[in-house]
This record gives C-alpha cells, structure tokens and sequence, in this order.
C-alpha cells in the first residue's frame, strides 16, 4: 500500500462527496444547502488540484483538466454568492439560490469524471 | 517550457497544500468565533468578510478591526490565523527562490530557451561542436560574414565567455556532452536549415562520435572534422565524413611547399589569410640541416614532408621509446644547450619546436638561438592566449593548430571555389605563381586581399544576364572596369573561371565572354567588389562600359535620339 496513493484518492474521492452533499436537495431553497460545506468543497478541491500538479502522464493531464474545471464551477458559486448577500443586498432569493446549486451541479459532474479516471487508472494497474 | 513548468509546478505542491490549509483554518476560525455588533447583539463573521481578513492579515498589509470591533474569542482565533499565515506564505516564497536558484533547474531553464532559439531559426546556420580557439574563430568569422552558427561544448567555462564576446549574430549555445546524440539533434541536427556540423574538440575520438551520429542520423548533411592521428582520419574518412582536417599535415605540407616553390606558398597564404592578419613577412627558409625539437604527431608530420623534399633533419625527443623515435635521434628535451650542441645546433640552418607545451618551444627557440643567431626558426604553438609572447620572441615561423584549423574550414564554407583554385594552381610552375603573386601583391600592396565569387545568374547579377540575353558581349575586363572612370581598372585579380558544364580556366583573360552559370573567383581591394557588384546590377552602368554609349533610359528620350530600345 503506497500512502501518497491514499491521499491522493482520498482527496479526489472526499471533494465529489463534500460536493455532492452541498448539491443534494431542493435546487431553489437556502436552508438545504449549507455554506460550510461550500467552503469545504472549494478547499477541497483546491488541494486536490495542487495534488495532480507535475504528473506529465496522459492520464494525470485529464485529472487535472477536470480538478481545474470543478475549481472554476465552486470559485463562481462562491462569487454568485458573495455578490448577492454582500454586494447587491437581494439575499438568497430561489433564482440566486438554485443558479449556486447549478454552478455546483457542474462542479460535481467534473468530480465525477475525475473518480471515474481514478477508479479506470486503478482497474488497469497490473503489478 | 513544459518541463519548466512542470518541474515548477511539483516542487511547489506541498507549500501550496500549506498555504490553503492556513487560509481554509483561519477563515473557518474566524467564521465560528463568536462577535459583537456594534448594537451589542451577538454576530458571526460571514465567510467573504473572513475571506478578506485572512487576505489582508496573511500578506501583512495592514489591520483593521471591521466591519465591527473583534470580541476577545475573535482577536484570538487572529491572533494564530496571523502567525500561521505568514509562516505558510514564507515558506512558499521560500521554496519558489529556491527552486529557482536550483542548478537543476537553471540547467532545464538553459536548454529550453537553448532549444527554442534554435527551434526558431530560419536561415542555414552550422552547428559549431568544440568551442576552443578554432571554433571561436569560426564563431566570428562566420557571424561577420553573415552566416548563423549554434554552439555545443562540453566546458561551461567556454560557453560563459562566448556570452561575453559581441558576434554580430547571436549565437545559441549550450554546455553539454556533445558525445550525446540526443544533445546534437537538440541543437539542431535535423533542422530543415541546418547546412553542416563541425566537429573540432580536442579529442579525436569525440569528433569521430559526433561524425558518425551525423552520418546516421542526417546523412545528406556536410561533416568537417577535426583529427590529429592518421588513426582516427581514416576511420572518420570510411563512413564518409566530408572534410577532414589534420592540423599537422597541413602545416607540414605547407612547409615543405616553402622549400619548393616559395612562391607558391606564399599564393596559398595570401588566398587564405584571414581578414586581420597582416600580410605574412615572407623570408624563404634556408636548405641545409634542420634540428626537429618533439617526434609526436606534429614533430612525425613534419620530417615526414621535409624528408620528401629531400631535407635532412636532426631529431630531438624526450621519450625515445614511446615515440617510437629513429635510432639516430638524440634523446633530450632541446631545452637545455648541451641537447642542442649534441645536435649539432651550430652547423644547422633552423630549428623547429614541436613539443605540445609552449614554455618549452620558446625555451628551445631562446636557448637555439643564443648559440647560433642565424638560425631560422619555427615554433608550435599550443594555446592562443600565449600569442603575446610569441610575437615578442620574433620566431619566423609559428605554427597555431587552432587558427590554422579555423583558417581552412573558413575557406571551405565561405568560398567553395577556392580550394578549387588551390588544387589547380598546385600543378602549375613556380614562374606561374611568382608572376601571379607580384600580380596580386601590385594590387594590395601591404593589405591582406580579399576573395570573392561572383556568379552569374539573374539574382546575383540581374543586370549582367540581362545584358547577355539581349545579345550584348560582356567581357571579363568589363565586370574589372572602374564603372565611375572607364578608363581606369579595379583592382582585382580575376584568379579563377569555373563555366556551368565544369569547364575550369586558371586565371582567365580580360577578352573572356561571360555566360550565364559562370561561377568567378576574384582577389583584390575591398571596394573593388562594392563596385564590380554595382557594375553587374545596374544595367546602364554595365552597358555605358560595355559600348561607350550614355543609353536614354526613358522612352520619351529615346524617341527624341531615334534609338530603339536595346
């Protein structure tokens, strides 16, 4: 067993779960959605993304194209949120609401390909 | 620049994680830490206003207790948040230098921009392996004449102070094992423009591997050679190396050639000078005993060319059995005065120091020349930077393998129709190369002369091969005629004629007709060929020389004169 493997799946398995977790529920409603797991997604994610730098492998450029792209999907959640609660005043009106839980709907499709490409990498390991 | 940044990218992976760790803990701390209003109700920081306290706290811009005054359990959660912060950030700038001082990824950082400048390059350029003093050499000619060059050596040294000299052209080069063929095809072995590779380390067997990597992996390319064994020529010489260039034999055939027929030699010196080197002073050497101080490759060279021509040498060497000296030779170093005396130095007529250290040679020539004045002397000389107290002990003849080595791959890549010339003018009389050098010496006078080749096709000579379209006659003493004075001559010596069906003529006629496909080589003054390349552009030039006629250039004028156009 080769502990860097275990974090590096850990990481990769525990920011689709943190993902998915922020996303389950009614799409429009503030109060099925916690903004503690948003954090813990995005920071998640983040050090699963610092994780797959230098790999020069095919397969790692893909990881880390789809780490990148969940990146991209929480960082704009986060922003859509800020904006309304901070900047405009509207609070976490439904449409506000559900266009986050849809901005973090992509995130978690990208989560998913890269456990997808993590579990395809361990089935075709041979020793 | 992949593997830059790549190699960047992993070594930063653990301080990164660190950074957002201690931004993640503080922001959460500050988020959970429980805060007063300035109403007195209790309130919780929101994660963007934490977000931008960590922010500004982490790079230790400034402070400020917004947007409400902290409460104790907030100044505490700062008060680690601002220690791990910082310490987090410092060790990622820290890592950042240091992975940029890294001598790994200096040298990654060297060949990438290394192979890019070569990866960008458009013209034909020559790629230099063996920076030492023939390579220099080759590096400024080259680049003064306009041709690029990219350089490999092994000693990081050489590639330092080639950064300090100002080429004309910038020169790409790099520090590597030039025995690594995976370094060669990075400077560009199998660039579409890459005309020739030269080989000139010091080590015959690293220009011998770097020949054969050529010859495999580009055979169609051009292969010059440095050799200085018999040994390793031959070997180069059977998979097919272009130009192998022997140091030795070439100044011992030069040599001997002195002994022949001077003027000759001295032909071969004016064609092949460089452009600084002044005339050579020119002293024929004299007949009769010569000592030979040193019996390795150079010493072997040299008797070998004197015994042909029938000149009796006495050999001085230190190591009699590993040279594998004749049983006359006379054991000794020649530096000391009884070796010399031994010899016979008094009854002698020159002396030749061929030993491969240079405080040795000089020492010889001093100590030589202290019993017998009179003798003629030659030198080796093994490094360049020795050149000041060579020319001030006054030897008569010095023989520098670098500058020679760089003088004869100069020539045959910068005037291919030189060594043409050269192997003609070989079979001709010593009459013939004497009245050809006061011919050209008349010329010059005291400057070295310069070559050039003129061919005649429509983009070199766009007004030459029009005039002989139309049925004008252009003469060689045409092209020499001053075309500001046509009475007077350039001064230039027309050397060589070579037609388009390899047709060769040895210094042509001035009544000589030019033909499209003639390839001229000509030796003279600078500007005699800014004025000849004038002559062979502008058509009016070339056609008021050829018939004495000042022809009315517009058609207006040429109604007015009643002449057709022509």
């Amino acid at each position: 067993m080769n502990l860097e493997k275990v974090v590096f799946a850990f990481f990769i398995v525990l920011s689709l779960t943190l993902n998915f977790g922020f996303f389950i529920g009614e799409l429009d409603n503030p109060d099925h959605h916690n903004v503690y797991e948003l954090f813990a997604a995005l920071v998640v994610s983040l050090i699963a993304t610092i994780m797959k730098f230098g790999d020069r492998a095919h397969i790692g450029a893909v990881l880390l194209a789809t780490s990148l792209v969940a990146d991209l999907q929480l960082i704009a959640a986060v922003i859509v949120w800020t904006v309304s609660e901070h900047v405009t005043g509207t609070g976490l009106t439904p449409m506000v609401m559900s266009s986050i839980v849809s901005l973090s709907g992509g995130a978690l499709l990208a989560n998913i390909i890269s456990v997808i490409i993590l579990v395809t990498e361990t089935v075709m390991f041979r020793r | 620049m992949h593997n830059l940044i790549y190699l960047l990218l992993r070594r930063m992976r653990v301080p990164l994680i660190v950074v957002i760790l201690a931004y993640a803990i503080s922001i959460l701390g500050l988020v959970l830490a429980p805060g007063i209003d300035d109403q007195g109700r209790p309130w919780h920081m929101s994660f963007f206003h934490a977000f931008y306290c960590v922010s500004y706290m982490g790079s230790t811009i400034g402070f400020g207790e917004i947007p409400y005054p902290f409460s104790d359990a907030q100044r505490m959660v700062v008060t680690v948040a601002m220690y791990v912060t910082v310490i987090s950030w410092l060790y990622a700038i820290g890592t950042l230098f240091a992975v940029i001082q890294d001598p790994a990824f200096k040298r990654v950082l060297a060949y990438t921009t290394f192979t890019r400048a070569v990866r960008r390059l458009q013209e034909p350029f020559y790629l230099v392996c063996g920076l030492g003093d023939a390579g220099q050499l080759i590096l400024r000619e080259l680049t003064e004449d306009g041709i690029r060059c990219v350089g490999l050596d092994r000693n990081d040294q050489r590639i330092q102070t080639l950064r300090l000299e100002n080429f004309p052209l910038a020169v790409p080069a790099l520090t590597a094992d030039v025995t690594d063929s995976s370094m060669l095809l990075a400077a560009g072995l199998q660039h579409p423009q890459c005309a020739g590779v030269l080989a000139l380390t010091d080590v015959d067997h690293v220009n011998l591997n770097i020949a054969i990597s050529c010859k495999l992996l580009a055979p169609e390319l051009q292969v010059i050679c440095r050799s200085e064994t018999h040994d390793s020529e031959a070997n180069m010489a059977s998979f097919g190396t272009d130009y192998i260039i022997n140091p030795f034999d070439t100044f011992a055939k030069g040599f001997a050639m002195l002994f022949k027929s001077p003027s000759m030699y001295l032909v071969y010196q004016l064609m092949t000078s460089l452009q600084e080197s002044p005339l050579y002073e020119f002293a024929a050497p004299p007949r009769g005993t010569w000592i030979l101080c040193g019996y390795g490759r150079f010493g072997k060279a040299v008797q070998k060319s004197l015994s042909f021509k029938g000149i009796q040498t006495v050999i001085v060497e230190s190591d009699l059995a590993a040279t594998g000296a004749p049983g006359e030779a006379i054991e000794g170093r020649g530096t000391e005065a009884f070796t010399l005396y031994e010899a016979g130095v008094e009854d002698a007529v020159g002396i030749i120091a061929g030993t491969d250290d240079d405080a040795n040679n000089l020492s010889i020539i001093m100590t030589a020349r202290d019993i017998n004045p009179d003798l003629f002397t030659v030198a080796r000389q093994n490094l360049r930077s020795n050149d000041a107290i060579y020319a001030a002990a006054e030897i008569n003849m010095v023989m520098q393998s670098g500058v020679l080595i760089g003088r004869r791959i100069i020539d045959l890549l910068t005037n291919p129709l030189l060594s043409d010339f050269l192997r003609q003018a070989t079979r001709q009389t010593e009459e013939w190369a004497n009245v050809l050098v006061s011919r050209v010496v008349g010329i010059v006078a005291d400057t070295p002369p310069e070559t050039w080749i003129l061919t005649v096709d429509s983009l070199q000579t766009p007004a030459l091969c029009e005039a002989v379209e139309k049925g004008l006659e252009v003469r060689l003493g045409h092209l020499m005629t001053d075309p500001r004075e046509t009475s007077e001559q350039l001064p230039c010596v027309p050397l060589y004629l070579m037609r388009a069906n390899h047709d060769e003529q040895l210094v042509p006629d001035e009544a000589t007709a030019l033909q499209p496909g003639d390839r001229l080589l000509f030796c003279g003054r600078r500007h005699a060929e800014t004025h000849m390349r004038w002559t062979t552009h502008n058509y009016h030039a070339l056609y008021y020389i050829c018939t004495g006629q000042d022809r009315p250039i517009g058609t207006l004028w040429r109604l007015f004169s009643g002449q057709s156009a022509g």
